[in-house]
């Protein structure tokens, strides 16, 4: 019927069912996605300029911001380096255990995040396991900005790994072989033949543990200790102003933080853009 | 070679040479026994870089999943036991098989509909609307929960409705059930669509131009074909709905033994420094994380051709 109506936007088939499947795609999308969010865009329009600037420009949302975002950069690099040494790792050696290995890499897919906030905390605590052993130290992890980095990489942890570990796999050893044959040394040929082929998967894999780390809020809070200026993240700064009944704030901190995601979600879509045009295959 | 040499009626070479080169032959012949591809690294490189990554893996994963386990046990299973019988606790559970009792099913229908709509048919705009399908995994958690209680709260848009039609959304498992269908939204679409997309659409003309109903094709063609992604979509949305804090800790108004999940009655234990209690629910839900995870794992190992389909996160 659709079809019918719309002849230029739709290609004909035999299969039934494309109005309806798509009516109900799009009903769905907007109730449950898109009208709430542009709920939340109406709400932050509604204030106007010079008080979302002066919400959007407060210290202590900007401090929060701040925080999020560098410790997300933190925990994001972390990520990237240990991630890809796991994924190599996981793809070039065999090793016992290597299959149980594979399979808890997801663990911080699984594991709901309020339960990964009270462990890490309990243990990076002064009284913790390993909090224990840093604090004569004088290392400080749990409610310093240090354990906010220790709880996203743990929730990034997986990103890098996964997007790494399918091309790794998929990576012609042959160009290992011709750079052999042509003098390269192992750590050369690794450095110059295979990572530049890894890059978009790794840049990807770096910008989704980012993505999901400004965002996160229940593994930080426990671990945090959440002072203000100090080691508060921005998703928490719109819960305390919520339950405030600011709801001004609360939209304000929303909306830059939204503004963010889309960055990240246009930065992600460019990664892969220039990985299928250079590399042949999206990252 | 030798014998090649011999062969020749040329001059004898001198001896030297030939001692020269059957000591060279020897040397090769020993270190042929460590010989290694260039395309690999030294066994020692290979060690170490071996022990860093499941070093870092044991640090961040393994030690603390255990601590829960070590945890919640610590003070005995009479304890455990009595945690998890609290009214409290077992009306967190309730709440949460609840919650996800709702919002799996519904995002498993979305899924269906959507993979149909996107992969059987081509029309404009389909790649974007792919996109938009994966924005809830971009958004924060709570700005999943934050967006319900603008809309539904007692200032948001349809508040004073609401309250007037005696509705409560905010507060309430309405409202927990929609935070948590936002941010498990993608889960099973974002498995059937590009496993479907590659499948193409011959099986379901074929099996349409045979003369079967619209309905017949999909339980009998389409359905078989995509029952082990389905499922993974399915395990996977169900392990977030039952975990999820973020959005729910937002639009839930954490009221004891009402509307509190597990993960939200894991932090309120925490919070009263309950440890052992709040251990005890966390192990649940850790429990919850290793079933899923191994089905997961089994799924790949055995159906991962019937998975594959160039999945990424």
């Amino acid at each position: 019927m659709v079809s019918a109506v719309l002849p230029k936007l739709k290609e004909p088939s035999v299969i039934p069912g494309f109005g309806t499947t798509l009516g109900f795609t799009l009903f769905y999308l907007s109730a449950i996605v898109l009208i709430p969010l542009g709920a939340l865009v109406l709400r932050a329009a509604g204030l106007g300029l010079s008080e979302f600037l002066t919400l959007a420009g407060d210290p202590r949302t900007l401090a929060a911001l701040k925080l999020s975002f560098l410790a997300s950069l933190a925990a994001a690099s972390i990520n990237a380096v240990f991630g890809l040494l796991v994924a190599w790792v996981l793809v070039r050696y065999d090793f016992f255990g290597r299959r149980l290995i594979d399979a808890i890499i997801d663990l911080p897919f699984a594991l709901p995040t309020a339960v990964a906030g009270i462990a890490l905390t309990s243990l990076y605590a002064p009284n913790g396991w390993i909090g224990g052993v840093l604090e004569p130290l004088g290392l400080k992890v749990a409610y310093t900005p240090i354990g906010v980095v220790v709880a996203l990489t743990f929730v990034g942890l997986p990103f890098v790994v996964r997007t790494v570990e399918p091309v790794l796999r998929d990576l012609d050893r042959e160009v290992e072989e011709a750079s052999a044959t042509l003098g390269a040394g192992r750590l050369a040929t690794v450095t110059r033949v295979v990572l530049p082929a890894l890059l978009p998967a790794l840049l990807t894999g770096y910008a989704l543990a980012l993505a999901r780390a400004i965002g996160e809020y229940g593994s930080v809070i426990f671990i945090a200790g959440n002072i203000p200026y100090v080691s508060e993240i921005a998703p928490l700064l719109i819960v305390i102003r919520l339950e405030e009944y600011n709801y001004a704030a609360a939209t304000a901190v929303a909306a830059e933080m939204l503004a963010i995601a889309f960055l990240m979600l246009l930065a992600i879509n460019l990664i892969q853009a220039y990985s299928r045009r250079r590399f042949g295959h999206a990252a | 070679m030798l014998r090649e040499v011999s062969a020749r009626p040329v001059a004898p070479v001198p001896r030297p040479r030939f001692a020269r080169l059957a000591r060279r032959r020897s040397a090769d012949a020993a270190s042929a026994r460590r010989w290694q591809p260039p395309t690999t690294e030294r066994p020692l490189a290979r060690w170490l870089l071996i022990a860093l990554a499941l070093g870092f893996l044991g640090f961040v994963l393994v030690i603390p999943l255990v601590l829960v386990f070590v945890e919640a046990l610590k003070s005995g299973i009479g304890v455990y036991v009595a945690a998890l019988a609290d009214p409290d606790a077992l009306a967190a559970i309730r709440l949460t098989l609840l919650i996800s009792a709702i919002a799996v099913p519904a995002n498993l229908v979305f899924g269906l509909a959507a993979a149909w709509a996107i992969a059987k048919f081509q029309f404009v705009g389909k790649s974007f609307l792919i996109t938009l399908i994966d924005l809830p995994f971009s958004v924060s958690p709570v700005i999943a929960g934050l967006v319900f209680v603008l809309l539904f709260g007692s200032q948001g848009y349809f508040g004073p409705w609401l309250s007037d039609l005696g509705i409560e959304i905010v507060f309430a498992v309405p409202g927990i059930a929609l935070a948590t269908i936002f941010v498990t939204f993608p889960f099973v679409a974002r498995e059937l669509i590009p496993l479907m997309q590659e499948q193409g659409s011959g099986d379901e003309e074929a099996a349409i131009s045979l003369g079967a109903s619209g309905w017949k094709t999909f339980w009998l063609v389409t359905l078989p074909n995509v029952r082990w992604a389905l499922l993974y979509g399915v395990l996977l949305c169900n392990a977030r709905a039952m975990g999820e804090f973020g959005a729910v800790s937002v639009i839930s108004g954490h009221i004891r033994g009402v509307t509190d999940t597990m993960p939200l009655h894991v932090e309120i234990l925490y919070n009263e420094y309950a440890f052992p209690a709040a251990f005890a629910v966390a192990s649940l839900l850790a429990l919850l994380a290793l079933v899923t995870l191994s089905i997961k794992s089994f799924l790949e190992w055995r159906h991962g051709a019937s998975l594959k389909a160039q999945r990424s996160l």
